[in-house]
């Protein structure tokens, strides 16, 4: 922990204090919105505002009924097994492609590497609601649009480029003796891929499918262009729910997403920490 | 040891050369024959061209002319997985995420081999490199020396016949280094194995090989056994590349078989022995070692030529003297003499009058 030095002049000292009093006003900035919904969740009225049972803590006024609504309304269990089938699919579509192509770009021999990456980041990097379009005159000429598949392509699209940044960045600390050395020792590329290089490139691969699988758990612009009835996920539902019905169970549905979150991040931090090791661990 | 065992020609390059860009070459005209058994050692700076050589002897590069050929037959269109050699590498490149005898059982596991097999190979090739209790430990927890041993033992264990060795002992310091190149030696022989081993450190070329090739420019410029390296070299690169060396201008006046002599540039005249000059009044550079040049003029063959030098620095290095000397505007020709009870310490500003053997003094291309 940094502390103040004894020969800090006045101002310094200001700016000590006064640093750490925004770093927390950007932290509740950031926070709050998320926090507040999760006691708002368990509350037993229909309102989206606390109620003064709520404020004053009577246990009455706290109740599970919004989490059964959303595990017993079809409305709502729908969308929750579209999420379910299109966002696995999509992530290891991702995974799959991101990777190959992360591979592919680390070989010095390959022409117009700046090209090919920039196109393959782009989903990424262009608006949204501009791929989505693009997406949906794309998906309709050859008849995806409207189809699982069509969702599942377009998601694995949008997550590609979580994969090929964490892979790239993985493999910028892998040594390229460890191919060859493999190859010395008697071993095919398809053995050496996937006995060296897969176990080492791993948690970047990890990572970069559950960005993957958030984006597309996340996702409700591309969805709404590309998807139709059939595909409704569980942020249309949430965006419908907010225009429409204005249902308090959608607070219980962002408490378990949030829920999701945190644990697929703390993943990624685990994993983060184990490829640090394992990088400390290679010679040289 | 030398390669008489066997065939004599083991690894074969026949006029291969190589090209990155498709205009310079890296390797120009490579010829070399390694016999079984050799322990052969590419020496030259970096940038030579003998890290190359064996990249293509491995098959991480392709040949951009010529052949290369292992037992007879030729490889250049053999993938490295199926060439059947070991390698060391400079960083040992042991697999990070597998424990020492994973490491070691790899090569075996991709031959399919029987686990207890594997298990016996492994146990004897961790022996034979003294690391029997390390199998469980995985590399990052051995020291620098101890990752080298294994990186050793992982390209012995498949019992390839050839070994290449790309400067394993960079990364080590000194001491461990002359230990390392004593178990190296060592082990090579004993196996009967093959070695290609490429370091820029002369030290290691001389006292590790059969046969060193020392490259320079792409070319090999000399191959020969280590004493006959240092002690005859045929050009002037390999002269001033191998050991330390003294270095005179000058040119050939008289030529008399293997004597000839050589009149400086400050008109004073030295017996040499010719080895790349055949006429009178060509140029040359004379070459000769700090510790064969002499300045007792009782231990001088009589009637030999003595040249005048003037004492510039005195340097006490334990085991021996070094004394600089300015001899025919050279002010960087280095002496060296054992430190013995009877040698005589020269003091800076004295006059001398030094001579050699002509057999030590080497006269070379200018």
């Amino acid at each position: 922990m940094s502390s103040l030095p004894p020969y800090a002049s006045t101002g310094q000292k200001i700016w000590f204090y006064s640093f750490r009093v925004i770093c927390g006003l950007i932290f509740f900035f950031l926070i709050a919105p998320i926090i507040t919904i999760i006691p708002l969740s368990f509350n037993a009225e229909d309102f989206f505002t606390f109620t003064p049972g709520m404020l004053a803590l009577d246990p009455d006024a706290y109740g599970l009924d919004h989490y059964r609504d959303f595990f017993t309304n079809p409305d709502w269990q729908q969308p929750l097994w579209n999420s379910v089938r299109i966002a696995p699919m999509a992530t290891l579509l991702s995974v799959a492609f991101g990777t190959l192509a992360a591979i592919g770009l680390s070989q010095s021999h390959v022409p117009f590497k700046g090209a090919i990456m920039a196109i393959l980041i782009s989903p990424m990097i262009v608006p949204l609601i501009i791929s989505a379009a693009g997406m949906y005159f794309f998906y309709s000429r050859i008849g995806l649009q409207g189809t699982y598949l069509g969702v599942v392509l377009a998601h694995a699209a949008l997550g590609i480029p979580f994969v090929i940044i964490t892979v790239t960045a993985t493999l910028v600390g892998f040594d390229k003796s460890l191919t060859r050395a493999s190859a010395s020792l008697g071993a095919d590329p398809v053995t050496t891929f996937f006995k060296v290089q897969m176990p080492l490139i791993l948690p970047g691969v990890i990572s970069g499918g559950l960005f993957a699988f958030i984006t597309s758990f996340d996702e409700v612009v591309v969805v709404l262009f590309v998807g139709s009835a059939g595909q409704k996920t569980l942020p249309w539902q949430m965006f419908i729910g907010l225009r429409e019905q204005i249902s308090p169970t959608i607070l219980a549905v962002a408490t378990i997403l949030v829920v999701i979150s945190i644990a697929l991040l703390t993943t990624v931090e685990l994993l983060r920490r184990r490829s640090e090791r394992l990088r400390g661990m290679s010679p040289g | 040891m030398n390669a008489s065992s066997g065939s004599e020609n083991f690894v074969v390059f026949d006029r291969v050369q190589k090209s990155y860009d498709g205009e310079t070459l890296v390797v120009k005209d490579l010829n070399l024959s390694v016999g079984k058994g050799e322990f052969l050692t590419m020496l030259g700076p970096s940038g030579s061209g003998k890290t190359t050589c064996l990249m293509m002897l491995a098959g991480f590069e392709t040949a951009t002319h010529g052949e290369i050929l292992l037992g007879g037959q030729p490889i250049n269109n053999i993938p490295p997985h199926k060439r059947g050699i070991g390698m060391v590498f400079q960083n040992y490149a042991l697999f990070p995420h597998m424990t020492v005898a994973e490491n070691l059982a790899f090569p075996l596991q991709v031959r399919n081999m029987g686990k207890s097999d594997q298990e016996a190979k492994v146990k004897r090739a961790l022996d034979m490199v003294q690391m029997g209790d390390f199998g469980g430990r995985r590399p990052a927890q051995l020291s620098g020396g101890q990752q080298q041993r294994i990186a050793l033992a992982r390209a012995l264990v498949f019992e390839p016949e050839l070994v290449l060795m790309d400067e394993p002992l960079g990364a080590l310091d000194k001491q461990l280094r002359e230990h390392m190149q004593f178990e190296i030696t060592n082990l090579a022989h004993n196996l009967g194995i093959t070695t290609v081993y490429v370091t820029h450190d002369q030290t290691e070329a001389l006292t590790m090989s059969d046969r060193v090739a020392v490259f320079d420019d792409g070319r090999i410029q000399q191959l020969a056994p280590p004493d006959e390296l240092y002690e005859a070299p045929s050009n002037s690169f390999v002269a001033q590349f191998i050991g330390e060396n003294n270095t005179l201008m000058g040119t050939v006046s008289k030529i008399d078989g293997d004597r000839a002599e050589v009149r400086l540039d400050d008109g004073e005249i030295i017996d040499t022995k010719p080895v790349n000059v055949s006429k009178v009044g060509e140029r040359t550079l004379v070459s000769i070692r700090p510790e064969r040049v002499e300045f007792n003029k009782d231990r001088l063959t009589p009637g030999a030529h003595t040249i005048k030098a003037e004492v510039l620095e005195f340097i006490y290095m334990g085991d021996i003297y070094r004394t600089r000397l300015r001899v025919a505007g050279n002010e960087d020709f280095i002496i060296k003499t054992r430190n013995a009870p009877d040698q005589r310490r020269l003091q800076p500003g004295e006059q001398i009058e030094i001579g050699w053997r002509a057999e030590d003094c080497r006269a070379l291309d200018a």
